[in-house]
């Protein structure tokens, strides 16, 4: 049941993008997401549809395994676009009842589903391409230079690479618990909210006692292993640019550039 | 109210580059008041096995029949199988979340419908079988010790009074004395109920003495589904799997190599000194 949701998830296969330097990736996935808040036409979104597809099919991840993510979102993603569709003015197309669709409705209405749909996706292929660990050391170098502001960068990576690390393992423990309460009679699939909500309080208690304990027990471990934050520490495998790398963000801004082009000539 | 397991598939992650078998083309066939002890070295596939009697995973191909009618039709209702099968967890301690013991107990009589009396009643009865006493019940189950803690789990899930008890590696992480003192109260239980009991567990030494019927996965597959006696004669076959046999035949193993003349389907200790003292007189 829980194992639906892909995002942060990691999906093991040998492809360039898999390859690739995470920092070269956290850019990318940043220019694309600014990207589909530049564009304001359709011709801008074909452009970002040709990038994600490359990206996608150049990483090697099935696509209904991407798809398999969009699962979660397809209440908000109903939502914006029933929202969009009967509140803009404009036009009228269709009319019923108090409703009525306008052209322009159709128009937002689709443009907000596509922005949606390659928000998700683009980040997906981030996480599904790389290790979180491989993220997090990213991050870290990445965002380096905010040492100079005092910002405790290597702190918040650490506290980040944790938290991605425990997803899986506090996810695997929900499915323990519940499955243990449901051999005891409890019902989650109830149809009544009240019920519902009451529902998870056996489940919820219970995985947070286990959230303390594994902090706690972590916590030792790193303090056991003289953990002093990050100063004078070195890595095993420290992160450096390759040629690949170069031509990644070679291609990142000329697709950046072409948005931009896009917005000022259509 | 036999539970029969006929050609049982599990994949995890299937349709993934991570799928993997985890329980593979197993049938076997639980009769009423048995005491099976179910055996498998770490990742043989026994966990995901158990969680199929009493419907919590559905199977990848194959079925589960209970008391003659498959549990994963359409229409059968999995309330009352999950009643009739009590499962505990591995560590089944983490599943407590009541502010008190007793009321942590009741969680599953109750969501069973029954009457608070009868619910209590239950409880109480859980409670005094794993042998907690009556100063614990209105302690938070968060200050007992670990071996305390894991009786009250497994109380929750005998207040439900299931026809058949599966526990799986319910001594896991406790000292031998907790461990001798669980299993007996096992065996307690098991008299007092007279329901039908599957122990999951990798240590031979656990099942040896008290189950009637071994059976051995290795591999996703069950190799071996017989009396403990007639199990514990693959030693050779059992000790590649990592399993091994328990120590006092072993030891039988080890004397009969060093030429004398014992037998070596023994398994408890009281049979091996009987054993020994006779070829001594002789």
């Amino acid at each position: 049941m829980l194992r639906d949701i892909t995002l942060g998830q990691y999906y093991p296969a040998e492809s360039v993008i898999h390859r690739l330097d995470p920092r070269v990736k956290l850019f990318g996935t940043l220019v694309f997401l600014v990207s589909l808040f530049i564009t304001d036409n359709f011709i801008g979104y074909a452009l970002a549809l040709c990038f994600l597809a490359t990206a996608i099919i150049v990483s090697k991840v099935p696509l209904s395994f991407i798809m398999r993510g969009l699962k979660a979102i397809i209440f908000l993603l109903i939502f914006s676009v029933l929202i969009n569709l009967f509140m803009t003015r404009g036009e009228v197309v269709v009319s019923f009842w108090k409703l009525s669709i306008t052209k322009e409705g159709i128009y937002v209405a689709s443009f907000m589903a596509i922005r949606i749909l390659f928000l998700i996706m683009g980040s997906s292929i981030m996480t599904l391409t790389t290790t979180p660990n491989n993220l997090t050391d990213g991050l870290e170098k990445g965002l380096g230079f905010l040492k100079i502001f005092r910002v405790p960068v290597h702190e918040i990576a650490m506290m980040m690479s944790i938290a991605l690390r425990f997803i899986p393992i506090l996810m695997e423990e929900t499915d323990k618990i519940m499955k243990a309460q449901m051999a005891r009679g409890a019902d989650f699939e109830s149809k009544k909210l009240t019920k519902r909500v009451k529902s998870l309080v056996p489940l919820l208690i219970p995985l947070f006692v286990s959230a303390f304990r594994r902090a706690n027990d972590l916590a030792t471990a790193m303090e056991a292993r003289c953990y002093r934050g990050g100063k004078g520490r070195t890595k095993m495998k420290p992160l450096k640019y390759k040629k690949r790398d170069a031509l990644a963000y070679l291609i990142i801004f000329a697709y950046l550039a072409g948005m931009i082009l896009v917005r000022r000539f259509f | 109210m036999s539970i029969i397991v006929n050609h049982l598939t599990y994949r995890y992650n299937e349709g993934t580059p991570m799928e993997s078998v985890a329980v593979d083309d197993v049938s076997f066939k639980i009769e009423d008041g048995e005491f099976i002890g179910l055996i498998g070295h770490t990742g043989s596939g026994k966990s995901t096995l158990v969680q199929h009697l009493n419907g919590i995973l559905k199977p990848t191909s194959g079925s589960v029949y209970y008391d003659g009618r498959d549990v994963f039709d359409g229409d059968f209702d999995l309330k009352v199988l999950r009643s009739n099968v009590g499962l505990v967890f591995q560590y089944p301690e983490h599943q407590l979340f009541e502010t008190d013991v007793f009321s942590d107990v009741c969680f599953g009589p109750k969501n069973l419908g029954l009457s608070k009396k009868e619910t209590e009643l239950r409880a109480y009865k859980a409670l005094k079988l794993v042998g907690i006493e009556d100063d614990f019940f209105y302690q938070s189950p968060f200050d007992l010790s670990g071996g305390q803690k894991r009786r009250v789990a497994i109380a929750g899930v005998l207040a439900m009074e299931p026809k058949v008890l599966v526990l799986d590696e319910p001594t896991a992480g406790l000292d031998p004395k907790g461990r001798d003192d669980l299993l007996l109260s096992l065996k307690q239980v098991k008299e007092e109920t007279g329901c039908t009991i599957v122990l999951v567990s990798h240590s031979m030494e656990d099942v040896a003495l008290y189950a009637d019927r071994i059976i051995v996965m290795n591999h996703a597959k069950i190799v071996y589904d017989d009396t403990p006696v007639n199990v514990f004669r693959h030693y050779d076959k059992l000790k590649e799997m990592g399993l091994g046999v328990p120590e006092i035949t072993s030891a039988m193993y080890k004397l009969r190599a060093a030429g004398f003349d014992v037998p070596t389907d023994i398994i408890t200790v009281n049979d091996a000194v009987d054993a020994i003292m006779k070829i001594m007189r002789a």
